[in-house]
């Protein structure tokens, strides 16, 4: 499904990805993990096509199709999601309103019909309660005076309507408690299915009690140093990343 | 003498037609202060970025016979209406217990000398379309509010420029008194059904009693080659509120200058606005908050976006007076530029001469936020509806403030359609 090949990326002037390969394939979790700096959010955004991050090298392969060609509402709505580390506030567009928006612009990119406003409402609550929103949320603006639990919880919410094949978690637990890490953790397990991807970036592994990946892989400065199974991320947890610098050099 | 809007002789027609002497000496005070005012260019202060050429390539008259009208229909609101056609009073329904209306052109003996003492003591500035207004004025509407009156119905002022109304100058002036710990709703609103050139020239004042308190809605919603040069004038008894909101669709030329007077220590100013020219009109506010007194609060808020090859101008001046100790008062200015040729000259000014007060001032002008435009593209979003999306968000969220849902349900299609070329643009909008 997601093929990186030595991917070499910069922000601005700094070089931050340097041959990074992954690949994914349908059904799979992988989880990638890293200290501050190495490069984890930069391989978010370079997936999603975010403005300012800048492909100097490498290529990515999605469905077949080359992903970095695609203009970024073009990846969403081929199936690719970024649920963001710092969702964004749009004070003045209600939640329901960019929903809607969203769920119509993909579905229509998918063939499918565009849902009528009350299906479409009868949906969104449905789905608010299975992330543990309050329904009024969907009349406030977009993240607008949101805590952090909530923005994280709104950007499930998003996942969850708009069924992406490739799901793209950017440290969607910092700033969570306990209890809301597990409400994120079930959205993203019901979310599994054979023909999904998903890419969990984090820094810590608690989140990967809860989300118990395929594979584990550790970034450090731009590139993957070390792959393994689950039992890679206990280990980190053990030795901090201190450890990988010193195996890695 | 000056008169290069060739007013003149209007002004004597109308004159001729009246037998009331003290209102003909009024008017004529008035037209010699007019007359004897250089007309403004680019130098002078108050005018420097908005030009009047325009007014001067149409002769103008004063409407003989007003046309007909609807104006400005609120869905399912219960409200007291007031029309006015071509600056005449068309209807208006029967008025509640507690409320008095005058025209000045049906004045009885008994009204005149009681016109004559208000006219006298008006609470109007001296702007140069204030005092145009005076000069030419064939009616007034003076509303009169008795002290503990609460209305539960809002009053409407219906203002519309029927289409026979090209070439016409239209000055009216309504004055609304509320008498103490009265409270009301009172919605002014313009719209215009002429083609083209008009010209309209609205003073509006109002005197907020002690204690009582106003919702205000002052909604200029005229398109096309409508020439709007007005003004508001509010004067704040001892612990009274208004709420204020305001805004300006474009039309070839409108400026509006807004006066709040804090007389009465402890009132409480709330003034909104937004304005949104686009193509090539030309939309000006200029505010001025007067704090006289101590302990009054104000705090103004004031968003335009700017489209096309559209000017703006916002001119927000604080004054706070040498006795007005505590007093707050804040001043916001947002511009959204949504295209290269868009133009907004915006400018808050403080002039403090009390050394307890605590006030804050701020204008910005921005293009749309690249990052919340980044968000809805990774959600499939095309960057054209996005654009739609965040404007109207940006005015939405004043709009949001508002306490009456009918102005809402009228203003938020108007603003969706004003900002998608294509209505598939708005389809998640209304």
């Amino acid at each position: 499904m997601l093929n990186i090949n030595d991917l070499h990326a910069r922000v601005e002037d700094t070089a931050i990805l340097h041959g990074l390969n992954l690949e994914v394939k349908p059904g799979e979790v992988h989880a990638i993990m890293g200290p501050n700096g190495a490069g984890k959010s930069t391989l978010g955004n370079v997936l999603a096509g975010r403005p300012g991050y800048e492909v100097t090298g490498g290529s990515v392969t999605y469905k077949g199709n080359d992903l970095l060609e695609l203009e970024a509402e073009e990846r969403a709505r081929a199936g690719v999601f970024l649920a963001f580390q710092y969702p964004v506030e749009i004070p003045g567009v209600s939640n329901m309103e960019f929903l809607k928006a969203s769920v119509d612009a993909i579905r229509t990119a998918r063939g499918d019909d565009v849902m009528s406003s009350m299906d479409f409402i009868k949906l969104a609550r449905e789905k608010c309660k299975a992330v543990d929103l309050p329904q009024d949320f969907l009349k406030r603006g977009v993240n607008e005076g949101f805590s952090g639990g909530e923005k994280k919880r709104n950007e499930l919410l998003q996942m969850m309507l708009l069924e992406p094949s490739l799901c793209i978690l950017d440290e969607t637990d910092s700033g969570l408690d306990i209890d809301a890490l597990q409400v994120v953790a079930r959205g993203v397990n019901a979310l599994r299915s054979p023909d999904r991807g998903i890419i969990v970036v984090t820094h810590y592994q608690r989140l990967l009690d809860y989300i118990v990946p395929d594979y584990v892989h550790v970034l450090a400065k731009g590139r993957i140093v070390k792959s393994g199974g689950r039992e890679l991320a206990l280990e980190l947890e053990k030795h901090g990343y201190s450890w990988i610098d010193e195996e890695v050099a | 003498m000056s008169d290069p809007m060739q007013a003149e002789q209007a002004h004597q027609g109308l004159q001729a037609q009246s037998d009331w002497g003290w209102l003909k000496d009024w008017r004529a005070s008035a037209w010699s202060q007019f007359a004897a005012t250089p007309w403004p260019t680019r130098k002078t202060e108050a005018w420097k970025y908005t030009p009047l050429k325009s007014m001067l390539d149409t002769e103008w008259s004063l409407a003989e016979q007003p046309g007909t009208g609807t104006g400005t229909v609120f869905e399912d609101w219960d409200r007291t209406v007031i029309t006015l056609v071509d600056g005449k009073v068309a209807d208006h329904d029967a008025l509640p217990e507690g409320v008095t209306v005058r025209l000045l052109s049906k004045a009885t003996p008994e009204q005149r000398a009681q016109f004559e003492d208000r006219l006298a003591k008006t609470l109007a500035g001296d702007q140069l379309f204030t005092t145009f207004n005076q000069a030419l004025l064939a009616e007034a509407v003076w509303i009169d509010v008795a002290p503990e009156t609460v209305l539960e119905k809002p009053l409407h002022i219906n203002q519309v420029l029927s289409s026979s109304a090209n070439g016409r100058a239209v000055p009216v002036r309504l004055m609304l008194d509320l008498g103490a710990r009265s409270q009301m709703t009172l919605v002014e609103t313009f719209s215009s059904e002429s083609d083209g050139p008009v010209f309209i020239n609205p003073v509006t004042e109002i005197d907020v009693g002690d204690s009582a308190r106003l919702t205000h809605y002052h909604l200029l919603l005229e398109t096309g080659d409508v020439r709007h040069l007005g003004s508001v004038q509010a004067v704040l008894r001892a612990h009274s509120q208004m709420n204020s909101f305001h805004m300006a669709l474009g039309g070839v030329l409108k400026r509006k200058d807004i006066v709040v007077r804090h007389c009465g220590s402890g009132a409480h100013l709330q003034l909104n606005g937004v304005y949104l020219p686009k193509g090539k009109e030309h939309v000006d506010y200029h505010t001025t908050l007067e704090h006289e007194v101590p302990h009054g609060t104000s705090n103004e808020v004031f968003r335009g976006i700017i489209g096309d090859e559209a000017k703006a101008v916002f001119n927000g001046r604080i004054h706070i007076h040498k006795d007005a100790q505590k007093t707050l008062a804040e001043l916001s200015n947002k511009n959204l530029l949504t295209s290269h040729k868009a133009e907004i000259n915006t400018k808050p000014e403080l002039e403090i001469y009390a050394d307890d007060v605590k006030c804050a001032h701020g204008a910005t002008v921005a293009q749309l936020d690249k990052g919340s435009m980044f968000y809805f593209l990774s959600r499939g979003i095309s960057r054209q509806e996005a654009e739609v999306m965040m404007s109207f968000g940006f005015i939405n969220e004043l709009l949001e403030t508002l306490d009456d849902e009918p102005v809402k349900q009228l203003l938020r299609p108007m603003l969706a359609s004003l900002f998608a070329k294509e209505d598939e643009l708005a389809r998640h909008l209304v």
